[in-house]
């Protein structure tokens, strides 16, 4: 995407342009912002759980509470979703969770770097929940598994029509659980930058562009928590969703 | 008509399918409130799909914003 003054003067998508980080290191293996991130969210989901159990006590301190409520989220959203088999589908569930979460809330502090508002990297987490629901619903029902795309008590006249329609939008989940994440988190981001904009194009003004600066900048202060809702809120979904295709994989139907 | 013309003009159709996005969502959380309203004691379990259907509407809204941007930048 151009960085050009299309936006009528406003530049506002070259923050996501990518460049190396880390000195010598980065410009050897291309190593870059969302590279970063990507390694400090992981971490964080690991030492979520790690620092969090760690006292092991009966009675549990405040992060201890919160690693077990997070446990106790994931798991019932798990169970309460794909049913008694979905205990297997938990370690993948809350990682993506936690992995997408610390992302996107990441993105919120001050110059740090939204990873999830790259379409490749949403692309890629996407393509792994779909190709695992698909193999997960072929390990267990074995050819059956096609029966899915022709729903019970269909007349068998209407399967041409159907069956095509329903395996692309079977296939079309890639693409909407990508677009979802990225679109939202991007669409944040411009949003900060536009009303940033604003500000200092306002202040520029002199005296009497002070108080519309100040509008702006509330404006912005306002968008930072709706951003963090958003944040939470999307990564949320992805995860219901996954649960929701685990279900349908796991039920056929 | 020049092509940035005509780009800014494509991008501009494009977000009208935000009003059916703003419908959808009115009627999800009217939908919301009505049920609360009628059975408070199934706030907790109805707040949830809620939530979930108003996302993925919004994903819709989303979907006509990416458009727009690839009308304009691509």
């Amino acid at each position: 995407m151009a960085a050009s003054t299309s936006g009528g003067g406003i530049d506002a998508l070259s923050q996501f342009t990518l460049h190396r980080v880390l000195g010598p290191f980065g410009a050897a293996v291309n190593f870059t912002q969302a590279n970063l991130f990507m390694v400090i969210a992981g971490l964080l989901t690991v030492a979520l759980l790690y620092y969090g159990m760690r006292p092991r006590a009966m009675v549990p301190g405040r992060f201890q509470a919160a690693a077990e409520m997070a446990y106790e989220a994931v798991m019932s959203m798990c169970v309460d979703t794909i049913g008694e088999e979905g205990r297997r589908f938990f370690p993948f569930v809350f990682t993506l969770f936690f992995f997408i979460l610390f992302g996107n809330l990441l993105g919120v502090w001050p110059y740090d770097f939204t990873f999830t508002s790259h379409i490749a990297v949403t692309v890629a987490l996407a393509v792994f929940v779909v190709i695992l629901v698909t193999v997960v619903a072929l390990r267990i029902h074995g050819l059956h598994f096609f029966s899915y795309f022709m729903p019970k008590d269909v007349p068998v006249a209407l399967a041409p029509i159907l069956v095509p329609i329903e395996v692309m939008s079977y296939l079309s989940r890639i693409i909407s659980l990508s677009v979802r994440l990225f679109a939202n988190m991007m669409a944040g981001h411009v949003m900060l930058e536009v009303f940033a904009a604003f500000t200092i194009m306002l202040g520029g003004l002199g005296l009497a562009g002070y108080l519309p600066a100040a509008v702006a900048l509330l404006v912005n202060v306002a968008l930072i928590g709706f951003e963090i809702l958003v944040a939470t809120l999307q990564a949320y979904v992805f995860a219901i969703l996954t649960c929701i295709y685990l279900h349908d994989a796991v039920h056929l139907h | 008509m020049d092509l940035a013309s005509a780009k800014q003009i494509g991008a501009g159709l494009s977000v009208i399918a935000l009003f059916g996005v703003g419908m959808g969502i009115g009627q999800i959380f009217s939908a919301l409130v009505t049920s609360v309203a009628r059975n408070p004691s199934a706030r907790d379990s109805v707040f949830g799909i809620a939530i979930l259907g108003f996302a993925l509407t919004e994903a819709v809204a989303l979907y006509a914003l990416v458009i727009a941007f690839i009308i304009l930048f691509v």
